[in-house]
């Protein structure tokens, strides 16, 4: 049926290649992409999906993108759409790669002299391709939003050997349940890495303690204590000491300390460890020490 | 039937479970056990569930109940060697069991039953 007429189309787009090419350049440059890309490179990404978009054209299947004839168009504009997001182009941008071959495309048509259904063909044509792009565009904007929430994820519950059987960690933000399951695992695997007999949480980079939170923690404590290791909750500020008790959390079966250094001092003596001091102290400095209520 | 083999070293009885445990052989290693505490007038039973894939709600309440058996025959237990998959499962379950002792390893199971007695024969 149309094959006839794509066939044209095929030969318009061979025979006045170059013409289209550098229109659709100077249409490119005109809009705003050209300080972000090389214009090396966009004569090349231009050129490629030219020569594909013929290909495509040539197998008269305009009605669909999806069939393999435009798996070279495709493969170009997957590409493309990915490097410019991670570039930073806007959507539109990214679109009016596509969008504005239709300039000179309907110049080359129009001095052909063909009738109105072509171009409406080419219109719907590339506005599919267009809306390829930004589907792509938004999938990897989407798998690079995912994989910096991954990183922040394994980046923010880092496991420190603190001393000889004794581990720390800090937490630092919301706990919700996906990460107090990734904190769990990788504390719980720590300690047997280790063989440590006492884990220090550390929630003064917590911001708000809620029942869920403090259920969270709960029960990360009570996993530790099953695999034989001892937990200390340290770095409880004044408001959160509050809360938990104004919520009516039971923190009974824990041992909670406000400072880190507390909880390090406690777990040194159930450890049957010391730090020494081998240098008198200068009177400036005598604060804080020798503290010696726990359990 | 198989059953669990209860090993006696000196005042305290070591169980080490190898296999996957069913409820019936569950049952049978609480029997035993109890048995074997009063013959051998043990003083602490270690648990050793390392090899343990596995742990469910029926496993993780035998030896809540084995723990609290013992303590009335007048010895301590300890589990040690629990997995960290098993332990986030346990407690996502809402058995964190209370009553028992842990430790991170036989040996350091043993240093615990070892404490626990000393500090007994100290009270009395």
């Amino acid at each position: 049926m149309d094959t006839n007429k794509s066939s044209r189309l095929a030969a318009i787009l061979n025979e006045r290649e170059s013409e289209i090419l550098s229109d659709w350049i100077r249409l490119q440059g005109s809009s705003s992409t050209r300080r972000l890309i090389g214009e090396e490179e966009l004569h090349r990404q231009s050129k490629d999906f030219l020569a594909a978009l013929r290909q495509g054209v040539a197998s008269g299947r305009l009605d669909d993108i999806q069939s393999s004839p435009w798996d070279a168009a495709r493969e170009i504009l997957d590409s493309l759409s990915r490097s410019r997001a991670r570039q930073g182009f806007t959507p539109s941008e990214t679109a009016t790669f596509v969008f504005s071959l239709k300039q000179p495309l309907f110049q080359a048509l129009s001095s052909y002299n063909q009738g109105n259904d072509e171009f409406w063909n080419i219109t719907l044509l590339l506005d599919k391709l267009g809306l390829h792009t930004t589907e792509l565009h938004q999938k990897s904007r989407e798998e690079i939003i995912q994989k910096q929430q991954r990183e922040v994820l394994e980046l923010s519950t880092p496991v420190i050997k603190l001393w000889d059987g004794i581990l720390a960690l800090p937490l630092i933000g919301t706990l919700d349940s996906e990460r107090t399951q990734v904190v769990m695992e990788s504390l719980l695997q720590a300690i047997v890495d280790t063989g440590a007999g006492i884990a220090i949480i550390d929630i003064t980079g917590v911001p708000t303690v809620d029942t869920l939170v403090a259920q969270h923690l709960l029960k990360t404590v009570a996993a530790a204590r099953l695999m034989g290791a001892e937990c200390i909750i340290s770095g409880i500020r004044p408001q959160i000491a509050a809360t938990i008790v104004h919520l009516g959390v039971e923190l009974h079966s824990v041992i909670t300390k406000a400072t880190l250094a507390d909880a390090i001092s406690l777990a040194l003596r159930r450890t049957g460890q010391v730090i020494q001091r081998v240098r008198p102290l200068s009177s400036t400095q005598e604060a804080g020490r020798g503290t010696d209520s726990d359990s | 039937m198989e059953r669990i083999p209860i090993l006696k070293m000196g005042e305290f009885l070591l169980v080490s479970i190898q296999v996957d445990m069913h409820d019936r052989l569950a049952m049978s290693l609480q029997e035993d056990l109890t048995q074997r505490i009063v013959s051998a007038r043990a003083r602490g039973v270690l648990i050793d569930i390392s090899a343990l894939d596995v742990v469910d709600s029926f496993i993780g309440r035998m030896l809540g109940h084995i723990a609290a058996m013992s303590r009335i025959l007048d010895a301590e237990t300890v589990v040690v060697g629990m997995r960290p998959a098993v332990a986030i499962t346990l407690v996502e379950l809402g058995l964190s069991l209370p009553g028992i002792r842990t430790a991170l390893n036989i040996e350091k199971g043993m240093d615990l039953l070892r404490l626990a007695s000393a500090e007994r024969q100290t009270g009395n």
